[in-house]
């Protein structure tokens, strides 16, 4: 036994795959530890907040304190991001067209010119030739957006007096002042933003991976169960039982799987859809091809003479079943078991793509983290986040499980070996 | 070194006995009837050798015998009564009389049982699940002694761990443990080097000696059944084609069949005949 994991450790291919699924794994489970946010818990208003860092305006002007920095290229920035080359670009054509400036005088690397020529010259009500209402408002937009750009006093903060309603200054927050992010007490880091429910993704993400890999493991040793028993039986047993086991069998294996799957989901009804329910329903319609398998290998060992002695010695078949001929075949049934968990997580992603899944309001799973990002149209918003990482993370889940199996088909099939 | 027979070895009555045995494999085109209406009568206490180059049906006929395979046609009777192994707990009763010894030992044990666990089985099948360890291992200890085996160098081994000669002896030491009455040896020598060959034989014979039991032995090597038996089968393509005595079959052969297989067997001084092959 010793022996046997030292040798699968030595396959680089079973270790690739098996480090891969264990830092998936390791960050299911130290994830909840260390971060304790609800993981289906509204927490923005509207969809599909980016990625990045969000700090608490209000507490950063208030509660904490400032600080200021000379930094050059700091007002730079601030102009580059409002303005950046493709409005100085936009800005130029119009004031060509339509002002009728010469092109040469223009230059767009001087921002205070450029904005000088702009302010003096742009009409919103001139219609150019050719140009939409799309256009025309983003020009609209852009001016607004250029209003106060250049300027260097800082912005004053007024609160209103409660008795009169009037403004009474507090005070001004120049340009060189900057917080310290650590002493802002309201920040909130969104590695992967929200979803369209304005969830954060990367924690329904962990859960949802924990969840997909609960029915992956369910399925999967459903499947490899029910496969397993068939298997054994059938191949040991032969003659009548073999035949009514196998036409069984054969009736599964010409109706796809997937098609028997969606019709269970369907009559199950989206009330009795929870994770578990679907687990065992995909492990019920994938053991086909584990029990044709164990068959196949069963029917060779049936008649070694290990096996008659076995018989000889007066062991009943369930003892020869468990001791003669499953620790033969018990490398074999691993690895069907890893094939069948992946593919269990496989089919759970199929099954809530098309909206057949478990039912939404408990628990993420990955394939229902891909249909609400399909129904909210978050591929065709452009919003990556939203979808992108649950691909990826169900193809590094079943590329490690295909690794590890043929690292170990490597290690039990010599034949196969470098 | 024919075995002067003890009282309980002496030639006596039928122990197991068949009549038109038959076993076909497959159907249609390709059926094969490996044996072919088949009758013999073996008696109690003598040693008998079933001959027959391979694909003649020996195996199939010693399958049968044990009951690890059914018979197409025919019946078997053991000791006079017809054969009932319809249940589980009948065949466990049957296997208490009859035992084998296959061919290939590196084959013959599960790779994944220890040695103790083989032994354990055979004192559970004679009915001592309930001795107490000391009794179970003082017998394991003297079933390996009788083998020439240390237990003390065996226990917590596995069988693949040893060397073919001492794998069969091994087996021999479960036939010791379990004393039935009829022990089929599926060519017990054939996989193992001539010097433990003679040393396997002897100690099946003092066995014999030891629990009185009839061995059958199934063979290839027609010097072999000379050797060690009283009465020869052989066989061709499913059938007896001769039977009697060792000395009336072998010394003086009837059929071209067991002429052939005299010639087919080398001898140091003489020039091998090779134009019957």
């Amino acid at each position: 036994m010793k022996h046997l994991l030292g040798q699968i450790f030595r396959s680089g291919k079973f270790l690739f795959g098996f480090v891969i699924f264990m830092i998936i794994m390791l960050t299911v489970l130290i994830y909840p530890l260390l971060v304790e946010y609800p993981p289906l818990k509204t927490i923005s208003r509207g969809t599909f907040l980016p990625p990045g860092i969000y700090v608490n305006v209000y507490d950063s002007m208030t509660f904490s304190e400032s600080y200021t920095l000379i930094l050059d290229n700091a007002a730079t920035k601030r102009i580059a991001s409002k303005l950046n080359a493709e409005d100085r670009q936009a800005m130029k054509e119009w004031l060509v067209i339509g002002a009728e400036l010469p092109e040469d005088e223009i230059d767009v690397d001087d921002t205070a010119k450029l904005i000088d020529l702009w302010t003096t010259n742009f009409d919103p009500t001139v219609r150019l030739p050719g140009m939409t209402n799309a256009d025309r408002n983003y020009y609209i937009r852009l001016t607004a957006s250029l209003d106060g750009l250049l300027a260097t006093e800082g912005a004053t903060v007024a609160v209103a007096n409660e008795d009169t309603g009037v403004l009474e200054e507090k005070y001004v927050i120049d340009q060189t002042t900057y917080v310290n992010v650590g002493e802002v007490p309201n920040v909130r880091v969104l590695p992967l933003g929200t979803d369209n429910f304005g969830r954060d993704v990367l924690t329904e993400l962990i859960k949802a991976i924990s969840v997909s890999l609960t029915i992956g493991f369910v399925a999967g040793t459903v499947a490899t169960t029910i496969g397993l028993i068939l298997g054994l039986v059938s191949g040991y047993i032969g003659g009548i039982v073999d035949d009514l086991i196998m036409f069984i069998t054969n009736l599964f294996t010409v109706i796809p799987s997937i098609i028997l799957l969606i019709l269970i989901s369907f009559s199950i009804g989206q009330e009795k859809r929870g994770a578990f329910t679907i687990a065992v329903v995909i492990g019920f319609t994938s053991w086909v091809w584990t029990a044709r398998a164990v068959r196949a290998q069963v029917i060779s060992l049936r008649n070694r003479d290990h096996v008659n002695l076995s018989k000889l010695s007066g062991h009943s078949i369930i003892h020869i079943l468990a001791m003669d001929i499953l620790p033969y075949i018990a490398s074999y049934v691993v690895m069907a078991l890893i094939l069948q968990i992946s593919s269990g997580i496989l089919a759970e992603a199929g099954l809530s793509i098309l909206g057949l899944g478990p039912r939404t309001t408990e628990v993420p799973t990955l394939g229902l983290m891909l249909n609400w990002a399909l129904i909210y149209q978050a591929p065709l918003l452009g919003k990556w986040w939203a979808y992108f990482p649950v691909i990826l993370i169900i193809a590094l889940i079943a590329f490690s499980m295909n690794l590890m199996n043929t690292g170990l088909d490597q290690v039990f099939n010599p034949a196969l070996r470098d | 070194m024919k075995a002067k027979g003890k009282e309980e070895t002496a030639v006596g009555a039928e122990i197991l006995s068949g009549k038109g045995l038959t076993r076909v494999f497959g159907f249609g085109p390709n059926k094969t009837v490996a044996v072919d209406h088949v009758d013999f009568s073996f008696k109690k206490g003598e040693i008998i050798s079933i001959v027959g180059e391979s694909g003649s049906g020996k195996t199939t006929l010693a399958k049968m015998l044990l009951g690890l395979l059914k018979p197409t046609e025919g019946e078997i009777y053991f000791a006079g009564e017809l054969r009932d192994i319809s249940s589980h707990k009948k065949k466990r009763q049957y296997w208490q009389n009859i035992q084998a010894i296959f061919q290939d030992p590196f084959s013959s044990y599960n790779i994944f049982r220890k040695i103790d666990a083989v032994l354990l089985d055979c004192i559970r099948m004679r009915g001592g699940r309930r001795l107490p360890y000391d009794q179970k291992r003082a017998m394991m200890e003297e079933a390996c002694s009788f083998v020439n085996l240390k237990f003390d160098e065996l226990t917590n081994k596995y069988p693949f761990e040893l060397s073919g000669g001492q794998q069969q002896r091994l087996m021999i030491a479960r036939i010791f443990l379990l004393k039935p009455k009829i022990l089929l040896a599926d060519e017990p020598t054939s996989m193992i080097d001539a010097c433990s060959r003679a040393t396997i034989l002897d100690m099946l014979m003092n066995l014999r000696d030891e629990i009185g039991m009839t061995p059958i032995f199934i063979t290839h090597d027609i010097g072999l059944a000379y050797y060690v038996s009283d009465t020869v089968y052989i066989m061709e393509h499913g059938v007896f084609v001769e039977s009697g005595s060792a000395d009336d079959v072998i010394l003086n052969p009837q059929e071209p069949y067991t002429q052939r297989l005299l010639n087919d067997v080398p001898k140091l001084h003489e020039e091998w005949d090779l134009s019957t092959v």
